[in-house]
């Protein structure tokens, strides 16, 4: 490297010495530097001012530089590899906790459907077990079967056979006078005094005329009812009438008793 | 007061254009300065010396930054760029102290 400092090039020592002993030096200084700044423009001045213009300008650019730019902008390029380096390791290590953690969500959704559904299951088999034991009301299409009965010679034999055909016809909720639910565990049998026109249906009394509403299929109820030896052919055999009437929106209100088993337990 | 003006016009330039530096200067610009500030000092202590020349002041200048930068150049190609940098900025630092120190007593005779 040329040196900077032209002339005899002194080492440190012979400076720290040079200026102590000649009092002719230091006055000699402050001239030249007052001299050099008073000086008229020249060459020299010139050049050495285009040159720090030149110092100054890379200076302040790499000041800028380093201050506006990423901290990364003057880093070597082993020390970059090394950040990339560790940066995709990093990003390694993230991807595969993502895709971890996409694994986890994945099967929790999967559980949370299939809970989901087994409720929906259950819940439509509480709904189908509610309307069979008769514990809440039901709607639907069905028929209305009137069964008149002036002589009072229509007795729980009768009605239960007509309970029996709504069953096989698929019936799948059945009522009596908009009062008694029949359901797996009713009992129908006939009153003290059979001429009376009564009935007892669970332990209640049901009186003629007596109306049986059942949900189903419309059609194949009223065949059920009406069909040669059926419901209406009996009944007249004994001296009534029975009219059957379809609807759409039959509403069974009453419920049944609910069910109190004493001795029965679930086998395992 | 010409080599006054020109630093500070240069250092304005710089300060208020904002150039980006050019990808491949920028590991040598840093070393470029500080090549520079030694001859500069060097000049300095110079002209207090009175043996000042401009012609020489001119090619330690130019041949200053050239030589610092190829050697951080040389360094890259070898594996060794920053420790050479280093080292070349200890140097350089060090005869900045030592033209600073001969510009001090020229100046306050201490």
């Amino acid at each position: 490297m040329p040196d900077a400092t032209p002339g005899p090039g002194p080492d440190d020592e012979t400076r720290t010495v040079r200026p102590a002993p000649s009092p002719r030096t230091p006055p000699d200084g402050r001239r030249r530097l007052l001299g050099a700044l008073r000086a008229h423009p020249s060459r020299g001045q010139a050049v050495a001012g285009v040159l720090l213009a030149l110092l100054g300008f890379a200076a302040a650019v790499q000041v800028n530089a380093v201050r506006s730019d990423t901290p990364y902008a003057g880093a070597r390029r082993d020390d970059l590899v090394q950040l990339l380096q560790s940066l995709s390791a990093a990003q390694d290590r993230a991807a595969s906790q993502l895709a971890e953690l996409e694994d986890t969500r994945d099967a929790l959704e999967e559980s949370t459907d299939q809970r989901a559904t087994a409720l929906q299951e259950a819940k439509s088999q509480l709904e189908a077990l509610q309307i069979l034991s008769g514990t809440v009301g039901a709607t639907g299409p069905g028929i209305r079967i009137t069964i008149r009965d002036p002589d009072g010679t229509v007795g729980a034999r009768t009605l239960l056979n007509a309970v029996e055909e709504l069953r096989d016809a698929g019936a799948e909720a059945v009522e009596i006078n908009d009062d008694a639910r029949v359901v797996a565990q009713t009992y129908l049998s006939d009153g003290a005094d059979l001429t009376d026109g009564e009935l007892i249906v669970d332990g209640r009394p049901v009186r003629a005329p007596y109306v049986l509403e059942a949900i189903g299929s419309t059609e194949t109820l009223s065949e059920a009812v009406v069909f040669p030896g059926g419901l209406t052919d009996e009944v007249e055999a004994l001296g009534g009438t029975v009219t059957v009437e379809t609807s759409d929106e039959i509403e069974i209100a009453s419920l049944a008793p609910e069910p109190d088993t004493e001795f029965v337990e679930p086998s395992t | 007061m010409i080599a006054l003006l020109g630093l500070v016009v240069g250092v304005i330039a710089g300060l208020f254009l904002e150039p980006s530096v050019p990808l491949g200067l920028q590991p040598y610009l840093p070393i470029a300065v500080v090549a520079a500030l030694d001859a500069t000092f060097g000049a300095l202590r110079a002209l207090l010396d009175g043996i000042f020349d401009e012609k020489v002041f001119v090619i330690s200048f130019v041949s200053n930054v050239l030589v610092a930068a190829l050697i951080v150049y040389l360094g890259d190609q070898l594996g060794v760029g920053s420790q050479l940098s280093t080292g070349v900025v200890v140097v350089l630092g060090i005869r900045i102290f030592s033209n600073v120190a001969a510009i001090r007593r020229h100046l306050f005779h201490a």
